[in-house]
């Protein structure tokens, strides 16, 4: 067995002097495609009246779900801001492992390229989100506490996170995909389909855990903010009604 | 024994050990998170929604450590660099 068997990086279809166009690109801007063009078709004919048609019935569904997960996950924030970044990894990552049962289909979360750059989007959105709720120094003034002696740990756990992030999403979905590739040719009969089903349940967990945990993350830099107010607010409440 | 004999048998085992060992650690963990999340919903099925959200979030990070031992196996039986570096001298010599 090759390197090209452990990730679709390595099948290359194109190459344009130093960059290559292989697997993982060509399929991730399949995905993007296939989301783009339904979320045009179905929100070019929105209707308001108790008649919808099923793709925007599904669509409702699944933002509003979307924006009661944030808003549970996050403590009661408004998922607003939060929406279209959590909701793209969210579809994106979902998508791509659902078509993991595609023969044929190479999903590109199976790669540590792709799970690494969605890593580092959730790394950065965490500081920019976070910034903008608390400010630039009401932000990093949350790395010394409890006390400055944990700054380096602080900042080593943000870096550890990113890296599970990226390494548990490449590792579960490359798994499914090698051992149903290897059962393929060890049994080649029913069993390898009870094993993609098992894939099935597991991409779907796996993206509906990396939006989570990036929620969670971003929640965790924007939440003691809300909290402080919220104390201030129920001081005032309590001042005012005592007075 | 020639050293790329050596190299591919040490690393067919320190796979089997890896993912072997990685596996028992990340079960008891596994194991025990599911036996506590499922008396804390009978003690009170209103929370289940959040137990089980905080569930499947910590049996994530838990089996990450399962997926990490995974991940270095197969490093160790089909990208070792140990091996292409045997193979690169071989080829060279």
């Amino acid at each position: 067995m090759q390197l090209q068997d452990i990730s679709p990086d390595q099948v290359v279809y194109y190459t344009i002097g130093p960059f290559h166009l292989n697997a993982t690109i060509v399929f991730t801007w399949g995905i993007m495609a296939l989301l783009v063009i339904v979320s045009l078709l179905v929100t070019s004919r929105l209707t308001t009246g108790g008649k919808m048609g099923r793709l925007q019935n599904l669509l409702e569904i699944i933002v509003k779900g979307m924006r009661d997960q944030i808003r549970e996950v996050s403590g009661g924030q408004e998922p607003g801001i939060y929406l279209p970044f959590i909701g793209t990894l969210f579809l994106f990552i979902l998508v791509s492992n659902i078509l993991a049962v595609v023969p044929g289909f190479e999903p590109p979360t199976a790669s540590l390229s792709t799970t690494a750059a969605l890593a580092i989007c959730v790394f950065l959105s965490v500081f920019i989100y976070g910034i903008a709720k608390q400010g630039l120094l009401g932000y990093f003034v949350h790395y010394l506490k409890p006390t400055p002696i944990m700054l380096p740990f602080n900042v080593i756990g943000e870096f550890s996170r990113t890296l599970a992030l990226a390494v548990r999403l490449f590792g579960n979905m490359m798994s499914g995909v090698k051992i149903a590739g290897i059962l393929m040719a060890v049994v080649p009969l029913i069993f390898p389909v009870v094993m993609q089903v098992l894939g099935l349940l597991t991409g779907v967990i796996q993206a509906y855990i990396f939006a989570v945990l990036a929620m969670v993350y971003i929640a965790s830099a924007t939440r003691t903010h809300v909290e402080a107010q919220q104390k201030a607010d129920a001081h005032e409440q309590g001042e005012s009604d005592n007075g | 024994m020639d050293s790329m004999s050596l190299i591919g048998m040490i690393s067919i085992f320190t796979a089997g050990i890896t993912i072997g060992l990685g596996a028992i650690g990340p079960a008891l963990g596994e194991g025990r998170a599911v036996a506590s999340a499922l008396s804390a919903i009978a003690q009170q099925p209103d929370e289940a929604s959040t137990i089980t959200r905080t569930l499947f979030v910590g049996l994530a990070m838990i089996e990450s450590t399962a997926i990490y031992c995974f991940v270095v196996s197969m490093i160790v039986l089909f990208a070792n660099p140990f091996w292409n570096a045997v193979q690169a001298a071989g080829a060279g010599g």
